[in-house]
């Protein structure tokens, strides 16, 4: 059974700033990593690894630099690792990226199950699964966090709804999204990373996808515009309470009580 | 004057017309998301004076499709088939599109529950248009063109979107963004019932079990929520903060070092590993206020943070920062604060 896992590396911190000038976000100079929502997807590829036959493919679209999370991918136990990567994919919005990911995901071989995450830290839009799956005609289902049973032709996993939880059966190939808690996440192991330092991680560009139509692509493949970017307003100022624990206590319980979250005596 | 490629013919818009709402239901029964959404649908499609559409799909619904006139929506139109009895993705994905392309209308919203973030993409996939995510404001341009703003970078930047060139717009908004309408006392909508093709209906998935779970109490519904952090010493110290926490009518939750030092219940750890919450208070007791940690609460109406250190991050997120230690603070608030029951009394023995 092939498993290709979708990772994306997001920057370290949420903490972004805006360039003044142009209304866009400072990419550069922040340290990058693999988003965190993308590890419980890795790490639903190994469970199903440790009880059959399968091959773990990790993707990604990004920057050359994403080939870290490729590594560390590699650290976890993925078998094979791809970056597609090409100045004519920049400023993809999520259809661009789903199509450009789809496009990839033709390109190594439709498998017989696609992971991906719930959503990521910085366009957290969760939606560039669904839309994969669009693409590849295939069905999906999003909100996963267990897997009941799987076999070579289906694959039953329960969903986690806000009232309920929802088991249902897939046949394959199929798509999944799937939550933070559905299995904790290994640690990249150092005898992986040593063993796997050498291993070759295969980059792709634009022409070597089935479609090289670069308007497809990037921004010119992306119906949704960034007009601005703006910090968020607040609906309060921050205030600094200082004084002693007496004072301090009193304000505190004085304002608890004007914001009526306690009753007056 | 928008700036457009050269070699991207422009689409005609007038050809897209109304602002439709996508009808979150369970068997029927209409989540109130769909109301909020209705409300605002009404308000923007007033600007460019356009219809409001509802597209209901599901098994047996025709009733609860009547009731959604009383709202202001000028069309109703309803799939109703058996096979349409629980949500599967093709099935629902194939009428939503025969909808798009029989109505054609400008923009369409969705709730961002479960079931509308898992189709919407879909849909807008198929008709390779855009979809802006969890929206918390939107409004309309003259030339149809609605302005999207989203959240971004878990709360941190705010980001504006628009679909330019492209129909049908579609955004996600998530529940009690907006307010739910009034009812209008004479409705004159109508109700289509649109015929279901079988050959729509396949599907790859079969759903086995619905089950409910467990009514708990979650953290995520609590409106007032005190969180302990590693500022506290030992297990025993947690008793002023579940008494905070029961004075206030809330629940307690706790850092990650709180959760693995077995403390506080697993399930209620706030953050990237744990739940994300919106109280209208929440108060935080020695947490240094990690982004792992502020992922999950930055959406509290107010925030109060009480730390010993001045520098600490959790300041840059709290609207009201109360700098000093939580064992000489919180007991000294506790006989601040009316007892329930008979408040004078307790005070008093303070
Ligand atoms: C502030 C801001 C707001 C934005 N809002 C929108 C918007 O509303 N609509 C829109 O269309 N675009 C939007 N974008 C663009 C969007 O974030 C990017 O297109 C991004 O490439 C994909 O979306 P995401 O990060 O939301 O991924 P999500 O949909 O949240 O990711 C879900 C999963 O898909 C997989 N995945 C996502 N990206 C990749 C990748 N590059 N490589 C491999 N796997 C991946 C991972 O498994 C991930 O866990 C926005 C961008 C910014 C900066
Ligand atoms: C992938 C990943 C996911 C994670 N997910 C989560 C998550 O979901 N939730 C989470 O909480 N963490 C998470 N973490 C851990 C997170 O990075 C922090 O380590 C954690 O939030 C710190 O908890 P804390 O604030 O309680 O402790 P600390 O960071 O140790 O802070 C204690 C604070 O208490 C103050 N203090 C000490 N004594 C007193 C006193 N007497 N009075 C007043 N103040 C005092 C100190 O000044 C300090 O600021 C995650 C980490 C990783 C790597």
């Amino acid at each position: 059974m092939n498993i290709i896992v979708c990772i994306k590396q997001v920057p370290s911190t949420s903490e972004v700033n805006i360039d003044e000038k142009t209304g866009s976000l400072i990419r550069s100079g922040i340290d990058a990593k693999m988003n965190p929502y993308d590890l419980f997807a890795i790490e639903t590829a190994l469970q199903i690894k440790q009880s059959r036959e399968a091959k773990i493919i990790a993707l990604t679209m990004g920057p050359p630099q994403a080939e870290e999370i490729i590594r560390e991918a590699f650290m976890m136990g993925a078998d094979e690792g791809y970056v597609l990567s090409d100045r004519r994919l920049a400023g993809a919005d999520v259809l661009a990226t789903a199509y450009a990911l789809s496009q990839c995901v033709l390109k190594i071989g439709l498998p017989d199950l696609i992971i991906c995450g719930k959503q990521t830290t910085d366009g957290d839009t969760a939606q560039v699964g669904p839309e994969i799956a669009e693409f590849l005609d295939i069905p999906h289902i999003t909100n996963v966090f267990r897997i009941e049973d799987l076999n070579e032709q289906t694959m039953t996993v329960s969903a986690d709804l806000p009232g309920t939880v929802e088991t249902a059966a897939v046949s394959l190939p199929a798509l999944i999204s799937v939550e933070k808690d559905i299995y904790q996440p290994r640690l990249p192991s150092y005898r992986l990373k040593r063993s796997t330092g050498q291993k070759k991680v295969v980059f792709y560009r634009l022409d070597d996808l089935p479609d090289s139509d670069e308007r497809h692509y990037g921004l010119a493949g992306s119906p949704t515009r960034v007009v601005r970017v703006f910090p968020p307003e607040k609906d309060q100022a921050n205030e600094f309470w200082e004084g002693s624990p007496d004072e301090l206590a009193k304000k505190l319980a004085q304002s608890l009580i004007d914001w009526k979250f306690v009753e007056e005596a | 004057f928008e700036f457009v490629a050269e070699d991207q013919a422009q689409i005609d818009k007038s050809q897209w017309r109304g602002i439709a709402v996508y009808v979150e239901h369970q068997e029927g029964n209409i989540h109130p998301v769909t109301l909020e959404l209705i409300g605002k649908a009404r308000e923007l499609a007033g600007k460019i004076d356009q219809p409001v559409y509802a597209l209901f799909a599901g098994a047996a619904i025709r009733e609860n499709a009547e009731s959604l006139r009383d709202y202001g929506v000028d069309e109703i139109f309803v799939y109703d088939h058996p096979a349409l009895k629980f949500f599967r993705i093709e099935p629902y994905a194939a009428v939503f599109e025969d909808f798009v392309q029989q109505v054609k209308p400008s923009a369409i919203l969705v709730g961002g529950t479960p079931v509308g973030r898992s189709l919407a993409p879909r849909v807008a996939a198929r008709f390779r248009t855009g979809l802006t995510a969890d929206c918390t404001k939107l409004d309309m341009q003259p030339n149809t063109d609605l302005d999207q703003i989203r959240p971004a970078f878990g709360g941190n930047i705010m980001a504006h979107i628009r679909t330019q060139n492209s129909r049908p717009q579609f955004a996600t908004v998530r529940y009690k963004i907006f307010a739910a309408p009034g009812r209008l006392e004479h409705p004159v909508g109508k109700v289509t019932l649109m015929p279901v093709d079988d050959e729509q209906l396949r599907s790859k998935i079969t759903v086995l079990e619905i089950k409910p779970k467990p009514a708990v109490q979650h953290l995520e519904d609590a409106e007032v929520i005190v969180v302990a952090g590693r500022g506290l010493k030992r297990e025993q110290d947690m008793e002023m903060i579940n008494t905070l926490a029961e004075r206030l009518g809330g629940q307690v939750a706790g850092t990650r070092p709180i959760i693995e030092a077995g403390w506080v219940d697993p399930r209620r750890q706030i953050g990237l590993s744990g739940r994300t919450v919106k109280p209208k208070l929440l108060i935080t007791c020695g947490v240094s206020g990690s982004v792992q940690f502020t992922a999950g609460m930055r959406g509290a109406e107010r925030i109060i943070a009480i730390n010993r250190d001045p520098h600490a991050p959790i300041f840059n997120c709290a609207h009201y920062g109360l700098v000093g230690d939580v064992y000489e603070i919180i007991p000294r608030l506790l006989s601040e604060l009316p007892a329930l029951q008979n408040g004078i009394a307790q005070r008093e023995v303070a």
